[in-house]
């Protein structure tokens, strides 16, 4: 229940460094998760016979430091003072699953009968089936929205929450992204923090051929946003990008512009518009289980 | 952009039962749009097509490479899409706009309503892999409600094929019609009901595809096929069953449904959509509207208090009831059997 804070039992204890930590980065962390994501990424669109591996990859080592101690995060998933993560680009639901279960929010034997009839975890993520997902989402262009809405009650209840909002690149020619950005800037909400995944493609190629989101950073700076560009395949740099981000208490909100490319590990998918959704059969996921284990090693 | 072939070896399942979205993709029903609207764009240049990042899906891509000139791509912004489409009509053009039925039923249920039903518009909306066809990308990607809003504005016409031949026809005979078009189209895995190229179909009548006297079914788009399989069914229990193929569903051809309804005093209705607003509430308007009295109507369809569990669609279906077996257990409750 989002009640009073100082009536909360969670264990302060129990936090991850959190953003502002002085912690030394944990690079080894970040890369083993980035490894769990894209692997069992593998394994469970081999359950549903059909999935985003694409989009997971790209987004591989931010989700892997958001919760490598980036989210400030309690063992309880309703901690109302944690941040939240909204993944605004839901069909990455199936690389922060096994996140989840790793973080103990979710039991680990569910992810094996993932999509199955009956199982909470979907192709997209829903709040009211799945500890530690903080809101619904699947239908694109929402997520900032509530990110702000997210954001504006954390600073009127007096939490200490980040919000942070997991964007598509090709996600940004939805209208209410904009009208969310400029509401973000009005309110001067500088415990926003929103980050694109800026891998090059949507769904039907690259985004500057389908439609044009370029200059991403200009266009959030003309509304009032602070943009820094990163490389978001390289562990140390999203850590220091993402723990370098301005206090909650101020009023400038945040753009992460993380370049990244769709597909990142898996050479023939890298850039491919044909595996935005794909399955693999068993004898080629085998073979790009094997190709995975090359890139993380 | 790479468009070569993936270096992967396995083709992909074609089973009709099979749940592999990927695969479904390649059968969509929809996926005839883009070649017939080519055909229809070769001899009549006022057709335009748009899509949001999704003709791969559609295969509206299709249409792009006959005609790449007419086909514009908006990216990721069905709102702008529609609107959009809207003021390329009044110069003129026939746009036909695609996207998942959830995203442009329920998305854009104002600009449908502002700015193509009310200024009468010539836009056809492509809403395809409606209903919960898309199993488990969950709620976000299902459209249950769309008929319910698209019923209730004036100037929509609303149909619903079920099939591919059906598609086809549909779109050929409807490039004139004046006003805006809602085609809700499925995922692709509705078997064939009627031979290519010659389907019954006329655009605001109800199609009689089986005749019985014992009950009526009626249905639509996904859910004809199961009916005719559950009215087989009951054939082979003595139980003979009308079918009726609903594809209009606006404007909706009551005359036809009371008759129907009063001569066997039963009607199950199937349908891939919420049971309120639909289907089955265009049928219960019409008996009461027509002054049918003593019917009994069987509603099958999505509960009117829950959104979809997460699952393959073909394990949905028939969770919800809505395959041959879900069907005809239905009939024979509705019988008192
Ligand atoms: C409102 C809406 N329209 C269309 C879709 C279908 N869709 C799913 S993913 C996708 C492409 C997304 O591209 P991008 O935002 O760049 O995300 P990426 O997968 O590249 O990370 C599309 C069009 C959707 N989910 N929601
Ligand atoms: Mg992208």
């Amino acid at each position: 229940m989002p009640g009073n804070r100082t009536t909360d039992p969670a264990a302060p204890a129990a936090l991850a460094a959190g953003a502002a930590g002085a912690a030394p980065a944990p690079l080894e962390q970040i890369r083993r998760r980035a490894a769990i994501v894209r692997n069992e990424t593998l394994r469970l669109i081999e359950v549903a016979k059909s999935g985003h591996y694409t989009s997971v990859f790209s987004a591989a080592e931010l989700l892997a430091a958001l919760y490598s101690g980036v989210l400030r995060l309690a063992d309880d998933p309703e901690w109302p003072d944690r941040d939240r993560l909204v993944l605004s680009k839901g069909h990455v639901a199936v690389g922060v699953y096994p996140l989840l279960a790793e973080h103990g929010y979710i039991p680990a034997e569910l992810l094996d009968q993932y999509t199955r009839l009956g199982n909470p975890l979907g192709d997209h993520p829903d709040m009211r089936r799945v500890p530690g997902i903080d809101f619904s989402s699947g239908s694109l262009g929402h997520g900032l929205s509530i990110g702000v809405g997210m954001a504006q009650a954390a600073r009127m209840r007096g939490y200490g929450s980040r919000i942070w909002v997991l964007l598509g690149d090709q996600e940004l020619n939805e209208g209410q992204i904009w009208e969310a950005a400029q509401a973000a800037g009005h309110f001067g909400l500088g415990n926003l923090v929103a980050i694109v995944d800026r891998n090059q493609m949507g769904l039907d190629g690259l985004t500057e051929d389908v439609m044009t989101v370029e200059p991403i950073g200009d266009r959030f700076r003309a509304f009032g946003w602070r943009v820094v560009e990163l490389d978001g395949h390289d562990p140390a740099a999203v850590w220091e990008t993402l723990t370098a981000v301005p206090a909650t208490d101020t009023t400038t909100p945040t753009c992460l512009v993380a370049h990244t490319v769709k597909g990142k590990g898996i050479g023939y998918m890298e850039l491919s518009r044909t595996w935005h959704l794909g399955y693999l059969a068993p004898p080629d996921a085998t073979d790009a289980a094997r190709e995975l284990e090359g890139f993380h090693a | 952009m790479p468009d070569a072939p993936p270096a992967f070896r396995a083709p992909l399942p074609s089973d009709p039962a099979s749940w592999d979205m990927a695969a479904s993709e390649r059968l969509a029903n929809a996926a005839v749009a883009g070649e017939v609207l080519a055909d229809l764009a070769d001899a009549d240049d006022r057709i335009v097509v748009l899509t949001a990042d999704l003709k791969f899906s559609n295969r509206t891509v299709d249409f792009e490479r006959r005609h790449p000139r007419r086909f514009l791509n908006v990216g990721i912004a069905e709102q702008h899409m529609v609107t959009m489409a809207a003021g390329m009509a009044t110069f003129g053009y026939v746009p036909y706009v695609a996207t998942f039925a959830s995203f442009v039923g329920l998305l854009c249920a104002e600009q449908l309503r502002t700015d193509l039903a009310y200024p009468g518009l010539p836009v056809r909306v492509l809403a395809h892999h409606a209903g919960i066809s898309l199993g488990f990308y969950g709620t976000s990607h299902h459209a249950t409600e769309d008929l319910g809003l698209l019923r209730a504005m004036a100037n929509m016409t609303v149909i619903c094929p079920c099939d591919a031949a059906s598609t086809e026809r549909a779109l050929r005979t409807t490039v004139d019609h004046d006003g805006p078009i809602y085609f809700r189209l499925g995922r692709g895995r509705e078997p064939d009901v009627h031979a290519p190229g010659a389907p019954a179909f006329e655009v605001g009548r109800l199609a009689t595809l089986r005749d019985g006297g014992d009950l009526a079914i009626v249905a639509n788009g996904v859910t004809v096929a199961p009916a005719l399989a559950a009215a087989e069914q009951l054939a082979t229990e003595g139980v003979e069953a009308t079918v009726l193929d609903a594809h209009t569903i606006r404007p909706f051809d009551a005359e036809t449904l009371c008759a129907v309804a009063a001569r066997s005093g039963r009607l199950l209705v199937a349908e891939e959509h919420n049971v309120v607003g639909g289907l089955a509430s265009a049928c219960a308007d019409a008996l009461v509207d027509g002054g049918v009295g003593g019917v009994r109507l069987a509603r099958a369809g999505m509960p009117p208090d829950e959104y979809a569990l997460i699952g393959p669609p073909t394990h949905l279906y028939r969770h919800y009831g809505l395959d041959a077996d879900g069907l005809a257990a239905r009939a024979r409750a509705l019988l008192d059997r």
